[in-house]
């Protein structure tokens, strides 16, 4: 046996689980309250004492240990690029994949309104962008001026235009501030280039952002590096997609992450055009991408994802995903509010029970609608032309669902078509005909974990306990068949547009 | 932004408003980048927006859209008025190919011009102008050597 200890310090609790990497058995999980205030050590060793009852295991038996953290908030990031459609996305999406949360954006000129709002906002670290190599200058000096003018504290990553690079280092270095160079996010008008600002974004989350999350002694014990969690997530679905030198991938793969405050959608594909004729807008999409949605988190922002689909809207999809239940008997905008109140309240009635799944099926198509590309048919002077923006994920063979729903849910799997295509808005590209997952062990954070040292096992380890689900039990439609029952009504024609592009049916 | 730059060899090319013809767009882009320049590529059926934004990004000398398909004359309008808006009012802006679909007008290019200066465009080339004939042109508009 060869048993590896994984950590996860959350927002509320920190989560252990031993893995024994030869034999690719779980050997068991434990959970107790993150203690951030005082001392993170204490809550970890509630947790690992619990593990020990159950594995027999004491934290010096571990051949390796390895931890991720969202605690004390998780990585907080504020992006600063030029016109926000080019250099500002292009920060935003290295941020994100680097696993922080984007707490504000800014293009163009800093103003001292906006200078102020950033100190406040009380980041972890500022991304600087501006200008594509040898391109604009002026936007990215002057933001540094603002920003060496200012009382901000934190570090600040300098990935704009190389050419004024020094300069910009200068101003900040003469203002006081700390800052790291990195290259240029959007070093061309359509390239994106995010891995070097993510690199440094990691050196800065273990130098800095360790200890003024007080986790250094956490570090201490597991003796070596924490990253954040959502990064450790994003490493899992890059593992399961492409595969390690031993073991095959699956291909490509959505991540489906549902929390209280908030959902994080992963997805690693290459993006396609729906068809050789569809005309791409906007900047060029990566293979791995993340979002995360702050306002749809299923406790936190329960009442604002009703307002976002309409009491009516959950009530639908109650009655849709759980016609056992009465769905009369819950009143969607009074329940929502209370939950937003009572953060920590768990179902107790059949009802709020199938109402949760209602509520994260409602949350989760919204998250997954953002995070998708569309692809429209526009009316032109030379007929329709197919417009294409954002990523094509039709085409996406599995769909994993994580997080506490598919853990304590009843029948959980009913939320997991939210992530799929539908006739309600076929112009949305998510996957088609995908094949479903859950992880109801909670073992996709361990597996991003494991990936780095060990991804042959990371990976058999994965497949192993990832749990599948069969399409009827999720309920999926499947769409062809669908298609050809309803053929003549309404949704038919929106569809018939849809599967039209897909035959390349049109000139130009 | 707005104040009188040097020229940098920066240029933004693509195929205006709801034109896909992108073979003229992409033959100019390349004598650009052979004479030096530094060529933001945007692609078929660019609307004006990412025009404007790739040349504030790149702080490019000049925009040279590219129109075939006959509907150039209300693809364009407007752009002057948007660069200014968006702080690049001085950028030198180029429109080329076969701009009007009106065969008499476009037998009189003279007209056919003066529809595009009074928009703003500092030229209006005929498609059987050849990449090196608008780089040498841009080269003069811009003040540098050939």
């Amino acid at each position: 046996m060869k048993p590896i200890l994984l950590i996860d310090f959350g927002s509320t609790y920190t989560k252990v689980t031993a893995i024994d990497i030869e034999g690719g058995e779980l050997l068991g999980t434990a959970q107790d309250s993150t203690t951030i205030e005082n001392d993170v050590r204490i809550g970890m060793n509630k947790a690992l004492d619990k593990l020990q009852e159950q594995t027999g295991l004491a934290p010096e038996d571990y051949f390796d240990k390895y931890a991720c953290s969202s605690a004390a908030g998780g990585l907080n990031m504020v992006s600063i690029g030029l016109v926000p459609s080019l250099t500002l996305e292009a920060a935003q999406r290295a941020a994100l994949g680097a696993g922080a949360k984007v707490v504000g954006g800014y293009g163009f000129e800093l103003s001292k309104g906006e200078i102020r709002q950033i100190e406040e906002r009380n980041c972890d670290i500022i991304m600087l962008a501006g200008g594509t190599n040898g391109g604009n200058k002026a936007t990215i000096l002057h933001n540094a001026q603002m920003l060496a003018n200012s009382n901000i504290d934190c570090p600040v990553l300098v990935c704009g235009n190389v050419s004024v690079q020094d300069d910009v280092a200068d101003i900040l270095e003469a203002g006081g501030k700390q800052y790291y160079l990195a290259d240029n996010v959007l070093p061309e008008v359509s390239q994106v280039c995010v891995e070097p600002a993510q690199e440094v974004i990691r050196q800065i989350f273990v130098k800095h952002i360790t200890k003024a999350k007080g986790l250094e002694h956490a570090a201490e014990f597991i003796g070596r590096d924490i990253i954040p969690t959502p990064k450790a997530s994003l490493n899992a679905a890059t593992l399961l997609a492409e595969g390690s030198r031993h073991e095959a991938g699956v291909g490509s793969v959505l991540v489906l992450e549902i929390g209280g405050a908030t959902i994080n959608v992963h997805s690693v594909c290459e993006n396609k055009p729906v068809n050789p004729n569809t005309v791409m807008r906007g900047l060029p999409e990566g293979k791995i991408k993340r979002t995360v949605e702050g306002d749809l988190g299923i406790r936190w922002n329960s009442d604002t994802i009703c307002e976002l689909v309409t009491p009516e809207g959950i009530r639908d999809n109650l009655r849709r995903l759980a016609p056992e239940v009465d769905a009369d008997a819950i009143d969607p905008a009074e329940y929502t509010k209370f939950m937003r109140a009572n953060t920590s309240y768990k179902p107790q009635t059949d009802e709020e029970w199938a109402f949760d799944v209602a509520l994260a099926y409602s949350a989760a198509s919204v998250a997954v609608r953002r995070h998708a590309g569309t692809a429209k048919m526009e009316a032109l002077a030379m007929g329709e032309v197919e417009v294409q923006r954002g990523k094509n994920l039709t085409e996406v063979p599995t769909v994993i669902g994580v997080g506490g729903i598919f853990r304590y849910g009843r029948r959980p799997e009913r939320v997991l078509p939210a992530a799929t295509y539908s006739l309600r808005n076929p112009e949305s590209l998510r996957p088609t005909n995908p094949n479903f997952y859950m992880d109801k062990n909670y073992i996709l954070y361990a597996v991003g974990l494991l990936s780095q040292d060990y991804p042959d096992e990371a990976l058999r380890f994965a497949k192993k306990y990832l749990v599948p689900v069969s399409r009827e039990e999720t309920g999926a439609v499947d769409v062809a068949e669908y298609i050809h029952k309803q053929s003549g009504q309404d949704e038919f024609q929106d569809l018939n547009a849809h599967a039209a592009c897909h035959m390349g049916s049109f000139g130009c | 932004m707005s104040e009188k730059k040097t020229p940098n060899k920066s240029v933004v090319i693509g195929t205006i408003g709801s034109d896909c013809h992108t073979i003229g767009a992409w033959v100019l882009s390349e004598s650009f980048k052979q004479a030096g320049y530094k060529v933001s590529f945007l692609g078929a059926v660019v609307p004006q927006e990412e025009f404007i934004n790739a040349a504030i990004e790149s702080d490019a000398d000049a925009i040279l859209c590219s129109s075939m398909y006959g509907m150039g004359a209300i693809d364009c309008e407007g752009m002057r008025e948007k660069c200014i808006e968006a702080g690049i009012g001085d950028i030198i802006l180029y429109v080329g190919g076969m701009p009007v679909a009106d065969v008499e007008l476009a037998k009189d290019w003279a007209r056919v011009e003066k529809i595009f200066h009074d928009m703003g465009f500092n030229r209006c080339l005929p498609n059987t102008t050849s990449g090196p004939e608008t780089v040498a042109l841009l080269n003069k508009d811009l003040g540098l050597e050939d």
